[in-house]
């Protein structure tokens, strides 16, 4: 008989982690003080990120690298990459378009700074931003994201500004796969190439991991995965990060559409399946915490992840704007969430109670349609993406998510936009809907996908494993037979405004 | 002598600006940058290459300014 429901303690950082808690982390998955810092940050708990929201300020243009993966010159209207932003800000009017949407959006709790080019190859601009910022919202957790090049020149200065949440874009440690992904680096005056430029990023990208490690500031490692370049080579990357002491690990698919004008994009290089992800996601699993929630967001994005705002809040409009920054209501809106974050977390415990002496090694994943509060929630037609949760005996665990809207890839009409859906979640066995009309309904059913719309505004998790348990009662008593499903598509491209 | 930024590739990145050791470079209209001739050395005597180019991203976009003839080290 197995044990429904116990916590598989993850090791702390830098220790021998085993995970069971990666996205799903909860209270009792993480050393406490990690959590504590982690908790209400959506980019780094990904039950947190259904409750709490983030923005990201675009005050620092410069880079001091170049990634094939990266293309920073092309910008058009409905361009939206990671790296992409429609304007620059200085810091003056960044620090007052986060009083704007903090004042706006109550359960803004973060703010990062995440280029369009390295915030560390713009210190200046990057530190002011923190500085005005720590004086007039000084509840708002900071933090930042880097490509590591400079990062042990700011290591000091990161930890005065007490930002006690870093990411590094770390996609090797092998210098002649990185020559392969980084055509130079500008460095002491200097541009590198080849070999001797990836083996300087590298060398200073896991000293400046150390460094953060020594001070206690949280570090996540992003990693692109590039089939045929660095896919096998991040397991590598993964323990070399892990035993420096980085927390968490999110590796992300390579985005790389021919009309991004990337070198990726131009040269085909094509990026990864959804099961491609997942299987190198579990591989590394075993080793640390693996993050799988990422949206790959804009560098200006504003709001709930999946929730793009950024249109509400152009300089224009915020220049406009009364700002009254309360931070006592915003503390009382915090509070009110926290409330509805325990009711969800409540209501999946109970459930997996009857899935208790159930034993069986089917597992599945089912797709959800959903607006934020952890519930079956949203009209199938209107969802613009899905949520992913692995079903086993062992309960539902979110997996990823798969965004199904589309900007910039011309020529679809709705007739299409079924089949892209379908193309997104074609290694679910359901999708759990709010509603959904007949005709999809049909065609869904046609690709072996149960269009379950009997959970509408209820718990997510709580549903799924209700649907699961009825699932293999069905399969024992030969109703059904359980099949294993295909691969699907990833979209290509960063979350874009609703 | 002079460098100089070609307006259609710049994309306004802002790496070469605090990188010039002579405070040549600035930001001009759209968010883009130019670099005013007259304070331009080719950072002749301060570094081994211009600076403008070893950072800029984007391939041939600082480059020679013909109408200020190139600077030669005695």
């Amino acid at each position: 008989m197995q044990k429904v429901a116990e916590h598989k303690g993850c090791g702390t950082s830098g220790g021998s982690g085993k995970a069971s808690c990666g996205t799903g982390a909860g209270e009792n998955d993480l050393p406490q003080e990690i959590w504590d810092k982690v908790k209400n940050h959506p980019c780094y708990s990904e039950e947190a990120h259904h409750h709490y929201a983030r923005m990201h300020v675009a005050v620092a243009p410069a880079c001091n690298i170049q990634c094939n993966y990266c293309n920073r010159k092309y910008d058009c209207a409905n361009e939206s990459r990671p790296g992409v932003v429609s304007e620059k800000l200085t810091p003056e009017q960044a620090a007052k378009k986060v009083l704007a949407v903090a004042s706006t959006i109550p359960q803004m709790t973060v703010l990062g700074i995440a280029g369009p080019g390295d915030p560390l190859a713009n210190p200046e601009k990057t530190f002011k931003t923190f500085e005005l910022i720590a004086k007039t919202a000084p509840d708002i957790k900071l933090c930042v994201s880097t490509n590591g090049l400079t990062l042990p020149d700011h290591v000091e200065r990161l930890s005065q500004y007490n930002i006690d949440h870093v990411t590094i874009t770390i996609n090797m440690v092998d210098p002649e796969v990185g020559a392969k992904i980084y055509p130079w680096v500008y460095y002491n005056k200097k541009r590198y190439t080849g070999i001797e430029a990836a083996k300087i990023l590298t060398d200073r990208q896991l000293q400046g991991l150390e460094m953060l490690t020594e001070r206690g500031i949280l570090s996540k490692i992003n990693s692109v995965m590039i089939p045929g370049i660095n896919d096998q080579h991040l397991v590598e990357v993964n323990k070399a990060v892990k035993s420096r002491g980085a927390f968490l690990h999110n590796i992300m698919p390579l985005i790389s559409a021919p009309e991004h004008g990337t070198v990726f994009g131009l040269t085909g290089q094509r990026g990864p399946t959804a099961q491609e992800l997942k299987a190198l996601q579990d591989s590394c699993e075993g080793e640390m915490n693996m993050m799988r929630h990422c949206r790959q967001c804009r560098a200006d994005a504003v709001g709930l992840l999946g929730e793009d705002r950024s249109a509400e809040f152009t300089t224009d409009k915020i220049e406009a704007m009364e700002v009254t920054y309360d931070l006592e209501s915003r503390k009382a809106y915090q509070e009110a969430v926290e409330k509805e974050r325990q009711a969800v977390v409540a209501a999946r415990q109970e459930e997996l109670q009857t899935l208790a002496g159930a034993h069986s090694d089917i597992k599945m994943l089912i797709a959800v349609a959903t607006k934020g509060s952890g519930k079956v929630n949203e009209h199938f037609g209107h969802a613009t993406e899905f949520q992913i949760y692995e079903l086993s005996t062992e309960g539902a665990k979110f997996v990823g998510h798969r965004r199904v809207d589309l900007y910039c890839q011309g020529g679809y009409g709705e007739e299409d936009a079924l089949a892209t859906v379908i193309r997104a979640i074609n290694d679910c066995h359901a999708v759990f809907v709010a509603k959904i009309g007949g005709c999809p309904k049909n065609d869904l059913k046609a690709a072996g996908i149960d269009p379950v719309d009997q959970y509408a505004n209820q718990f997510i998790e709580q549903s799924a494993i209700a649907y699961f348990k009825e699932y293999l009662d069905k399969v024992s008593s030969g109703e059904i037979e359980h099949v294993v499903k295909g691969d699907a598509e990833i979209r290509q491209g960063a979350l874009i405004a609703a | 002598m002079a460098y100089t930024i070609v307006e259609d590739n710049c994309t306004g990145c802002c790496a070469c600006e605090p990188e010039c050791p002579n405070q040549a470079i600035s930001e001009a209209k759209g968010g883009l940058f130019v670099i005013d001739p007259a304070l331009c050395t080719e950072c002749i005597g301060h570094h081994d290459e211009p600076q403008c180019v070893a950072v800029c991203p984007i391939e041939e976009t600082c480059i020679i300014d013909l109408n200020y003839p190139r600077y030669e080290a005695a």
